[in-house]
């Protein structure tokens, strides 16, 4: 008894994931044989199982565990985006509810794959070698996959599901691709293990470096990140808003905890190599990301273009390659994840008669009708843009003196040029809204949807006054995975 | 260092309170709700400007250093919340909460439509514009700094004229471009530094060793990039000649308020940002790039007032000439000297005064008859004898007469200018003509001629609201033409230190030989 107690307690570190993976499956059988119980129940219970994940997550403390071998990392940096990606995925599960209930689209599968995917992305975050990454990588993509196709009937929907799937089993392929010339070059499939090697001969190797850039690229594509973009925007409009805002959400910390993993984890020791490839990626994307926004007339495209950006100003601090920029970073996606949370609470608002309108115009004089969501959207929107005292300006702070530390001044020079140009179309929103005619209201807030941007409005206006908790724990994050 | 308890917090913050207080207590849009949200923000500002007061009264002139100091950890321990004053911009907190109860009387009854927005707005761009000149660290500076842009950008463009959204957008625009790189310049200055806290940055002694950027060699350094950096944000807000455009197209566009604080506070940021900033922290570049400077400032002078001569409209008129009067101030500031330096302090601070009534005489009118037109106008002191007095005191003093505050900055600088190079006074004090000429020239279309227009015929001269805060402006526009001793007093030790230490500088740098052969 005591030995299976003692097994049990082995595995602790991975208890929330146990309880996803467990959770998720009963929640399926539920669906399949329980069919009395209401698909809202479903959804509750999801966040019910993802919230108590959460908790178990925040009683682990500081300790780093390895599990499996070293494939299996659970440090504070693993634990704080878990955390982070768990919030994104219980908020857009509790403000999609409502909305995907008019649709009629509110079926059980919808938070049994929101569940498979967090879990997916829960170990893409702890991943500590090749083949956990690829696993966890590909249960948080298959997942997606099927949400983003979630409208049957709808061909905008299915194209959308489509594409992502194709580009994105063409950049799984990429990634294997390179994970095998890794795993040839180095002998190794950990990611310590590869550190250790390319720590040990430091001559530069052509077929590893090889590989490296095509684990670059496979990530690259899941952040959306330019030159690996162009599904995001299509996908982006053709799902249903409260996937879309699911997918801007949640997968995006993921990949991005993913990123720095394999560059920090694993490629520390040959970080000129992928410097500049961050660097380039970075400044496309930035600059994309702001000058291809400016043309869109519909919000979800433009919340895409948005996205995309603000990718590239997060590579921005990981291309510093240091524990002051991964920190930043972390900083970043926690910003970005509440705003993008705050923005799609509001898009998900913008209907007429029960039916949703996603052109920019549509909100003309929304300031007028409904004052307080214009004004927590135009917050949302000034903060997205990097205005100060609004949090997005720390998230660009930390960034960009991670990278001034590391000297790469043509980034940053870049980096602050193409925020300039990415307040433009931020700025035209909120001109839509203040200074145009007022056109017919929008039905009335759901109130949960109210909840969601009253506060992520609160945390973006009040972070200047009490920025140190997030700052505290992510450098505690950004320590735990950078040696010394 | 002076610690002086939570004044400086409770003037800075204050207002925000106040607008709190609106968008917590009113409720509604109709009479009563605008009537007490016009009353709150009416007593709030009355009550920060009796608290600046206070903080003027409490003061000591005999120091150099920053007093009132408030010093808490904020971004980690590196990055602080600190405030203070100094002698430089102990008076542009005064200032600015002096001419925020005028903007609130004056926006009484000629904003009409979302007055609890409108309030809010300007209750939150005043904590804002009084935090900057408080901030004793670069990164709350910044913050201040660029933050009133949200409220400026929404007072154009909800309450503005026809082109709002151009103007606004303009505004906003510019403005963020030039300060994105004092941010990237404060990155640096961490950097090399380890803290954005501006004292210590003061003595900081920022390398000038030449380098080399991309095969051209730099002279001056890291100083002269960071130098670059602070001078696009500054230039800008000044604004400087050939960075001014915004300028026009914002004044024409904002409401009468808005224009006020635009040309009585907004712009002084940018000198105020030099004096800071500029000159203590990077005294090398400032010597170096000293003539850069003056040559803006002189086209800036002679250009803009012979555009301001042939403007149609009265609020662009004004809005050239005031670019024009930042360039007596940018030249005087970087003369460093006594007089070139309290002359641009007092000039930012008399055009503060003068420019604001300007706007405001304007605004007058405009309620009235609703353009802006000179042509519109004409013999208007046959029906507004009181108006035109008062309009005369600030023409006069916009022209720089002897005798009303604008004179005495324009000389003082004029003087310094002098002394260090002649041509650039010579060309400056061309302008002196060019401003009579365009401000008698605005007199005459606008007061006296015959009173022909049909719309004018039943004009109305100034009611006791306008009374109230246009008299005032007339007062002081006086009394300190004949008595600026109040306002030179005050800055008057932390500029010699500003000199003593910028002088010490140069001559560890080994350029003050030059420099004496300048003013020699």
């Amino acid at each position: 008894m005591d030995a299976l107690i003692a097994t049990f307690a082995g595995y602790a570190p991975i208890y929330p994931e146990l309880l996803l993976a467990f959770g998720a499956s009963e929640l399926l059988l539920l669906g399949v044989f329980a069919s009395r119980i209401k698909s809202e129940t479903m959804v509750w219970i999801a966040i019910a199982i993802m919230g108590a994940a959460a908790l178990l997550i925040f009683n682990q403390g500081l300790a780093v565990e390895q599990m499996f071998n070293g494939s299996f990392v659970v440090d504070p940096f693993a634990r704080f985006l878990k955390l982070l990606v768990l919030l994104g995925s219980i908020v857009t599960l509790f403000m999609s509810r409502t909305t995907l209930k008019r649709h009629g689209l509110l079926t059980y599968e919808f938070a049994v794959l929101v569940l498979y995917a967090t879990l997916g992305m829960m170990m893409m975050i702890s991943a500590g070698d090749l083949i956990s990454m690829y696993l966890g990588l590909e249960m948080q993509s298959l997942a997606l996959y099927v949400i983003a196709a979630l409208r049957r009937d709808s061909l905008r929907s299915s194209e959308a599901g489509l594409k992502y799937f194709v580009l994105g089993a063409l950049s799984s392929g990429m990634l294997l691709y390179g994970s095998s010339l890794v795993y040839g070059y180095t002998g190794s499939t950990i990611f310590a293990d590869i550190a250790t090697y390319l720590q040990a001969n430091p001559g530069q190797n052509i077929g590893l470096i090889f590989g490296l850039v095509f684990v670059l690229a496979g990530l690259a594509f899941k952040i959306s990140a330019v030159p690996f973009h162009m599904w995001t925007p299509d996908v982006y409009e053709g799902a249903p808003t409260p996937i879309t805002a699911f997918f801007a959400a949640a997968p995006k910390v993921a990949a991005m905890a993913l990123l720095i993993r394999v560059t920090i984890d694993a490629f520390l020791p040959v970080v000129a190599q992928w410097q500049q490839i961050l660097v380039f990626i970075s400044i496309a994307s930035m600059m994309w990301g702001a000058f291809a926004a400016l043309g869109q007339t519909n919000i979800k495209r433009l919340m895409a273009y948005s996205s995309i950006g603000h990718m590239g100003f997060a590579l921005v601090g990981l291309a510093a390659g240091s524990a002051e920029g991964t920190k930043s970073v972390l900083i970043y996606m926690a910003i970005y994840l509440v705003m993008t949370l705050g923005a799609f609470a509001c898009i998900m608002t913008m209907r007429r008669g029960e039916v949703a309108v996603e052109e920019i115009d549509e909100l003309s004089g929304l300031a007028n009708t409904n004052l307080p969501m214009a004004f927590f959207l135009a917050m949302l929107l000034f903060s997205l843009a990097g205005i100060p005292p609004l949090a997005g300006f720390f998230a660009k702070f930390y960034v960009f003196r991670a990278a001034v530390e590391s000297g790469l001044w043509p980034l940053v020079i870049l980096g602050v040029i193409a925020s300039v140009i990415g307040a433009v179309y931020y700025l035209r929103i909120i001109k839509v809204m203040f200074f145009d005619d007022a056109k017919e209201s929008f039905d009335i807030m759901p109130a949960d949807m109210k909840l969601v941007l009253g506060a992520s409005g609160v945390f973006i206006l009040l972070y200047v006054v009490y920025p140190s908790p997030l700052v505290s724990a992510a450098e505690a994050a950004a320590k735990s995975i950078f040696p010394g | 260092m002076i610690d002086g308890g939570i004044l400086l917090s409770a003037v800075t913050f204050l207002p925000l309170v106040g607008a709190f207080f609106i968008f917590a207590m009113v409720q509604g849009d109709d009479e009563a709700a605008q009537r007490n949200a016009r009353y709150v923000a009416l007593y709030t500002t009355i009550a920060t400007f009796a608290l600046s007061l206070f903080l003027w009264w409490n003061f000591d002139p005999s120091t150099a250093d920053f007093q009132f100091v408030e010093d808490y950890a904020w971004l980690g321990e590196n990055i602080r919340y600190k405030m203070g004053v100094d002698g430089i911009s102990v008076l542009f907190v005064v200032l600015t909460a002096f001419l925020m109860p005028i903007c609130i009387l004056a926006s009484w009854e000629s904003i009409g439509s979302r007055v609890k927005e409108y309030m809010i707005a300007f209750l939150v761009l005043e904590t804002l514009m009084i935090g900057v000149f408080c901030a004793l660290d670069l990164v709350l500076f910044y913050l201040f700094f660029e933050a009133g842009l949200i409220p400026m950008f929404l007072i154009i463009g909800v309450w503005g004229g026809k082109r709002r959204v151009y103007a606004s957008f303009k505004f906003f625009l510019y403005t963020l471009l030039g300060s994105v790189f004092m941010l990237l310049a404060i990155m640096a200055m961490y950097w090399h530094a380890g803290t954005t806290d501006i004292p210590t940055l003061m003595q900081a002694k920022f390398p000038f060793a030449p380098i080399d950027v991309f095969g051209f060699e730099i002279p001056g350094g890291m100083q002269t990039l960071l130098w670059f950096a602070f001078f696009a944000s500054f230039a800008v807000k000044m604004p400087m000649w050939p960075v001014h455009t915004w300028l026009p197209d914002a004044h024409v566009e904002a409401p009468t308020a808005g224009s006020v604080i635009l040309a009585g506070v907004l712009l002084k940021m940018g000198g105020y940002g030099f004096l800071r900033f500029s000159l203590p922290m990077f005294p090398v570049a400032s010597d170096l790039l000293a003539p850069l400077v003056f040559a803006m400032s002189v086209i800036a002078i002679i250009y803009t007032s012979l555009v301001a001569l042939a403007q149609e409209d009265i609020k662009k008129l004004i809005a050239y000439s005031s670019v024009a009067h930042m360039g007596f101030v940018t030249m005087g500031i970087f003369t460093v000297t006594v007089q070139g330096i309290q002359g641009g302090i007092f000039q930012m601070l008399s055009h503060g005064i003068i420019s604001s009534a300007l706007f405001l005489c304007v605004g007058v009118i405009y309620d009235r008859i609703h353009t802006r037109e000179i042509a519109a106008y004409g013999g208007l002191v046959e029906r507004m004898p009181v108006y035109a007095v008062c309009f005369m005191v600030f023409t006069m003093a916009n022209a720089g007469l002897p005798g009303t505050s604008g004179f005495v900055g324009e000389f003082l600088t004029l003087l310094a200018a002098f002394t260090v190079n002649t041509w650039v006074a010579a060309f400056a004090t061309i302008s002196v003509i060019l401003a009579a000429a365009y401000s008698l020239y605005l007199y005459r279309r606008i007061i006296f001629g015959k009173l022909e227009k049909s719309a004018l015929a039943n004009i109305v001269d100034m009611n006791r609201r306008e009374m109230s805060y246009i008299l005032p402006l007339v007062a002081l526009t006086i009394l300190f033409g004949f008595y600026p001793a109040p306002l030179i007093e005050i800055h008057d030790v932390s500029v010699q230190k500003l000199i003593t230490t910028y002088q010490q500088a140069l001559a560890e740098a080994g350029r003050l030989t030059d420099l004496a052969g300048l003013t020699q």
